[in-house]
């Protein structure tokens, strides 16, 4: 746009405008595209460091990190140590945390958007969720140790009661009081987790128009008629997103473990199970497992990071790479769970 | 609102199927009913589908029906007219009990549907909404298939063969005049339908539970014109065998597709008559600055 052209009177009136010329304006774009590019800068660095970490982790663990590192338990040698116990540990204390996680966390969610009324019992809960989900994992770590591993000493010292029960040619032990187990350790995991998993369903639940709600009753469909066939299928995505990424952090989070005294250093996996293998050959088993100690991923790479010497750098950082890569498979499950739900609606 | 002088613009499509109205003995004119609808016919032998005496209306404190009392007739259709905040959509819900749904409201007096009080605690809910269906103003349908929205009220009310529920789809769909349309992509999404479309899909899906009853929230009043009278022509087709109450901002719209016509104001009744007599020699001051734009 040339001056010339800018300044031109348009108009009867005698009204006029320039374009492009005008040092306010100039100061205002000037100020937007600073804007844009602080907001650049603040992605770049988060993605830096990312970077930076996965460049460090991954030039410490070469030489360490293959299959042997998967196949093999711990040991005081670090070429020979591996994550197997760990794996395994993992698997159990995920699998279980999930199973009382999500019923119980996607139930309370259903409960308080689709049946809860507004009375002051229910605003209390819903203010709190939020504030439970604040609440440092070591604080509920302390509280698995006393309700679950301990049971409040009810039932004596650790140990000191248990149950064998003979089931399809085998035996599964049942510790009372609970102890350091997996089962306990799953418990605590899914108290840490769970305001997660509830704050994200009823963000999904509350995402869902309301009108599908009232056309659907309106059709004589009943509440749960309803919820089961309108209100839970058009939150899925949603909640499973939220779900997956409560399981992302327990999968690595260490801290209520340690307290509730899950084995640091360990050579077996729980009931011995250490192939998918005897998973089928020793069906008894898997009831032992969750009663069985455990130690998990997050606990070994802890326990070879704080060794002396320089020794296990390489076996801590191939742990890592593992965990990451473990976190990456749930992640992208996350994906295509969304993906595979959001192709029963037909929005 | 419409200007004084001649009020109704009086559709080239209406026209066409029926000759002007008899003179009437005010200066108002009634456009012609669509087809389907006489608006002369003597209703004295239906028998009444809904009957609801005294009335009243809470959320919380607040009062917004006072001692209603209206006699709908069988296979009729009746219009709710009023401003906004009237009370009028209140009162269709209360119809079908959705007002249940709405914390913090209460009701008293009486509802006799088919002779029975819907009041009464011990009323199903469910079962009565199977029977009074309802259309809302935004068309809703679910995000699932065309086949799959207007099976819903059959499957949820127990229905599981696949060939009463196609059976049932079809006669449906044939009713709410959207079947030619859709028959070929009864699998596709509902929701890639078009306005008119959706709502046309929603009476049909209300059709599938077979309802006596069919209360319509201002079906017509976010579609365009063409939708619009086709939603009105079916209202003409279905008033022969489903009474209808209907609620309506369009005064043109009540006079057009109802028998009988009601005038709330303020949460009062203030005049229900035949829709004719309403619009031509209204009984009540009121009703008549409103029906001639003076207010509203």
């Amino acid at each position: 746009m040339t001056t010339e052209r800018a300044s031109t009177k348009s108009g009867p009136s005698g009204f006029s405008f320039t374009l492009g010329n005008d040092a306010y304006i100039r100061r205002r774009l000037l100020f937007s595209r600073i804007f844009a590019w602080l907001c650049r800068l603040a992605t770049y660095a988060a993605l830096a460091m990312l970077v930076v970490l996965l460049i460090s982790v991954i030039v410490n663990c070469v030489g360490r990190l293959n299959l042997d590192f998967i196949r093999s338990v711990n040991s005081v040698d670090p070429e020979k140590a591996g994550m197997l116990a760990g794996l395994w540990g993992s698997f159990w204390l995920i699998l279980l945390t999930g199973l009382m996680a999500i019923p119980i966390g996607v139930g309370s969610a259903v409960y308080l958007e689709e049946y809860a009324r507004d009375n002051f019992l229910n605003r209390v809960i819903k203010v709190n969720l939020s504030n439970l989900a604040g609440v440092p994992s070591i604080v509920y770590g302390m509280l698995g140790l006393t309700v679950f591993v301990r049971m409040f000493d009810l039932y004596g010292g650790p140990d000191q009661n248990a149950k064998i029960i003979s089931l399809l040619g085998g035996a599964v032990r049942i510790p009372i009081p609970l102890g350091d187990k997996v089962l306990a350790g799953a418990m605590t995991m899914t108290l840490v987790i769970l305001p997660i998993v509830i704050i994200a369903s009823q963000e999904a639940l509350r995402a869902v128009p309301s009108s599908i709600r009232v056309a659907s009753l309106a059709l004589g469909a009943t509440r749960w008629q309803t919820v089961r066939h309108q209100v839970l299928p058009a939150a899925l995505p949603g909640i499973a997103t939220g779900v997956i990424l409560a399981i992302s952090r327990a999968i690595g989070e260490t801290a209520p473990l340690i307290m509730i005294g899950a084995l640091t250093v360990s050579r077996f996996c729980p009931a011995g199970i250490d192939s998918p293998l005897k998973l089928i050959t020793q069906p008894t088993r898997i009831l032992q497992a969750p009663l069985d100690q455990f130690t998990a991923m997050p606990i070994e790479i802890f326990h070879w990071a704080k060794q002396p010497g320089d020794e296990f750098r390489p076996v801590a950082a191939a742990g890592i790479v593992v965990l990451l890569l473990v976190l990456l498979v749930f992640n992208g499950i996350a994906v295509w769970i969304r993906h595979r739900a959001g192709k029963g609606l037909r929005w | 609102m419409v200007g004084t002088g001649q009020i109704f613009r009086t559709s080239s499509r209406a026209k066409s199927l029926h000759p002007m109205s008899s003179p009437t003995t005010t200066s108002l004119r009634v456009p012609p009913a669509v087809a389907g609808i006489d608006r002369d016919k003597d209703m004295s032998s239906h028998a009444d589908a809904i009957s609801a005496r005294k009335l009243n209306f809470y959320y919380g404190e607040n009062q917004v029906l006072f001692d209603v009392a209206l006699t709908v007739p069988e296979r009729s259709v009746t219009a709710l007219i009023g401003p906004s905040g009237c009370g009028k959509s209140t009162f269709l819900r209360t119809l079908n009990r959705m007002n249940d749904l709405i914390e913090g409201t209460r009701c008293t007096g009486e509802i006799l549907v088919q002779g029975q009080n819907i009041m009464d605690p011990a009323v199903d809910v469910v079962l009565l909404r199977k029977h009074v269906g309802m259309v809302f103003q935004k068309s809703t349908p679910f995000p699932k298939s065309i086949f799959d929205n207007v099976a819903y009220g059959p499957r949820v009310a127990g229905e599981r063969n696949r060939a009463v529920l196609a059976d049932l789809v079809e006669d449906s769909l044939k009713k709410a005049a959207l079947w030619d349309e859709v028959k070929d992509r009864l699998s596709n999404s509902a929701m890639a339908l078009s306005g008119g479309q959706q709502q046309r899909l929603c009476i049909a899906r209300t059709l599938a539970t077979s309802p006596q009853i069919i209360l319509m929230d201002e079906p017509a009043s976010a579609l365009d014109p063409a939708s619009t009278a086709r939603i009105e022509d079916l209202i003409g087709e279905l008033c022969a065998n489903y009474t209808i109450v209907i609620v309506t901002h369009n005064m043109q719209q009540a006079s057009r597709v109802s028998h009988q016509t009601a005038f709330f104001f303020e949460g009062r009744l203030i005049e229900v008559g035949p829709t004719t007599k309403i619009f031509t020699s209204p009984t009540q001051k009121k009703t008549e600055d409103y029906i001639t734009g003076r207010f509203g």
